[in-house]
């Protein structure tokens, strides 16, 4: 057994994480062809490397499976409950940088707050008979804001990709989404609400707190601390 | 721990007394339609109750509580005046806190009558009383019914009142709409800058998804005249919160809300309606001279409760939850009826809680 280190396993994402690990003296590098998800780790002794997708490293994390992992914040508050418990934050990594915003179309003129969404929520079900759409795919995350912001009468509709676009299809009236420039958002004719930020989130080191630890583990996550977090 | 067969046996004994007093035994299913209970509670719902599906009945629901499907059904085919009893599971999804169960057996009674509400609460509080006899539990009461009609007694705009009673249960958003209709609160810059500007605010942005033009110009219209309306008068706005800070025994309390209701008179009927109840319990032996009264009990948890409120605490044991909870609900019997409505008053009680407590005791 050895200390295991979950990466995003392709993109800009895994590039990025690669070259953060390597200005602290650790190589980490994928073997094989390009199709086979298999890695290794140089500089440092007893971590192995474990490629997987962003959207599962916290699952893996609360699982036990994996010791550490990167990923993004978002992901980890919104697919553990207590996540505090769960995982602990070693350190950001300076990239990744998304916000969970909420955005309504730019010409309701009428709404820039959360407080005025909440009074055009109550106003668009009185007109249309069903609660306001919002689409996103962060249903825990939006829905424990909105909750503790005390807006009503919304409904959340799940939208896996081109969220920007439901409210043009009118298959939703506003969106939850992720945003890093706000250029999509703007091209869409969406504006994001003055204290609709729901989350900051970047790429991050976690460590589960659940996962089993030999002495020889320990050891080498301790040694990995000392690199990462002293350069 | 109690195990589920003494909690299953308990919960039938208690079933029993029930029957004895009139109910008829229901047996709702556990399965609920999802969209009835979105549209009474919202996505918060999603928070609190086990969400499932099927391609052909789309999504259901572990039912949360006894109340919402015992109202359906009544409402579908009962006779009146009704009193019904059941016991079995609910489901309550938890996020926050593993020591809460997420499944737990509920004994309940309910009553739908239209002569004498203050017979039919007094009859519920005494029942659920005598089911607890000997147990170290305290009682909670309140009367949502008061602060409604203190805030539609309020000298103020329809559309005022009509925001604060839909957030009355959310105290940090009613408390903010009370303090901006009072004048308290600044106005934020974007709104100051909207009420500003004439005319077409909207311009040439392109109108895009299903909320239209005329209403986002109808907001703006309703924001211009709140604007131009008064705040809300300092003697009313201090009678508000000297109601929402009522807390003292039944006599009292009610002294202190005729006091409160001389600048918010249109609190007489609920104080009186609370009058009545007080003689009605006393009737029934309940010690109403000692009994809590709360006038904001209830208002954070028991979302479709609209008149009297109680609940019963275990006095040494803070962490958890009422052995026996209930209220009225007249305006959810609306809510479902499809233009019918008739005037309801139940509660539960948890039998593995009473169970937990005698085991405390011996």
């Amino acid at each position: 057994m050895s200390l295991k280190l979950g990466v995003p396993s392709k993109g800009r994402l895994m590039e990025k994480t690669f070259d953060w690990f390597a200005k602290r003296g650790i190589a980490l590098s994928r073997t094989g062809s390009d199709r086979e998800y298999a890695g290794r780790v140089d500089g440092i002794d007893g971590i192995s490397l474990v490629l997987l997708s962003a959207g599962e490293i916290p699952r893996e994390l609360a699982a036990g499976r994996i010791h550490l992992g990167v990923t993004g914040t978002d992901l980890v508050h919104d697919k553990l409950p207590r996540w505090e418990q769960q995982v602990e934050e070693i350190a950001p990594l300076g990239f990744g940088q998304a916000d969970l915003i909420l955005a309504v179309p730019q010409f309701w003129a009428d709404v820039e707050t959360l407080d005025d969404l909440d009074a055009a929520a109550a106003g668009f079900r009185k007109v249309h008979g069903h609660r306001l759409r919002i689409a996103t795919k962060y249903h825990r995350l939006v829905r424990e804001f909105l909750t503790d912001a005390g807006v009503a009468d919304y409904q959340l509709v799940d939208s896996q990709g081109a969220t920007e676009g439901t409210v043009k299809n009118e298959t939703a009236e506003m969106v939850a989404d992720i945003t890093s420039t706000g250029e999509t958002l703007r091209a869409n004719h969406l504006k994001i609400l003055s204290d609709g930020m729901v989350l900051q989130s970047q790429a991050t080191l976690w460590r589960s707190r659940v996962a089993q630890t030999s002495d020889a583990d320990r050891a080498a996550l301790n040694a990995l601390l000392d690199q990462v977090q002293g350069g | 721990m109690p195990t589920r067969s003494e909690i299953l046996a308990r919960a039938a004994r208690l079933r029993v007394v029930f029957e004895a007093a009139g109910g008829q035994i229901v047996d709702p299913p556990l399965l609920q339609s999802a969209d009835t209970l979105l549209d009474l509670y919202g996505e918060d719902i999603r928070a609190r109750a086990y969400v499932t599906s099927d391609a052909l009945r789309g999504e259901q629901m572990l039912r949360p509580d006894f109340t919402l499907p015992v109202v359906e059904m009544h409402m579908q085919e009962g006779a009146e005046p009704a009193r019904y009893t059941y016991a079995g599971e609910v489901f309550r999804r938890q996020e926050f806190d593993e020591t809460r169960s997420n499944e737990y057996v509920q004994v309940g009674y309910e009553i739908f009558e239209r002569n004498d509400p203050a017979a039919a609460d007094a009859e519920v509080f005494a029942l659920m009383q005598l089911q607890l006899k000997g147990l170290p539990v305290r009682a909670a009461t309140g009367d949502m019914g008061i602060l409604m009609a203190a805030v539609q007694g309020l000298q103020t705009t329809e559309r005022r009142k009509a925001a604060l009673m839909r957030h009355i249960w959310r105290p940090r958003r009613f408390r903010a709409l009370l303090d901006r209709f009072a004048g308290r609160a600044p106005v934020p810059p974007t709104r100051a800058a909207l009420l500003s500007c004439e005319g077409d605010v909207i311009g040439a942005t392109p109108e895009i998804g299903k909320r239209s033009r005329a209403e986002v110009e109808g907001r703006i219209q309703a924001l211009r005249d709140d604007a131009a309306e008064p705040p809300l008068a300092e003697n009313q706005l201090l009678a508000l919160e000297a109601l929402l800070s009522v807390r003292e025994t039944l006599p009292y309390a009610i002294e202190r809300m005729h006091d409160i209701a001389v600048d918010l008179p249109q609190m007489l009927p609920a104080l009186a309606a609370l009058d009545a109840r007080a003689a009605a319990l006393k009737a029934r032996g309940v010690d109403v001279d000692n009994l809590d009264f709360e006038a904001t009990y209830g208002r954070t948890s028991m979302e479709y409760y609209d008149g009297f409120v109680f609940g019963f605490y275990a006095a040494a044991r803070p962490d958890l939850p009422p052995v026996a909870s209930g209220g009225r609900y007249d305006a959810l019997t609306r809510l479902l009826g499809q233009g019918e409505e008739i005037p309801a008053v139940g509660g539960v009680i948890r039998p593995d809680l009473m169970l937990e407590l005698e085991e405390t005791r011996t």
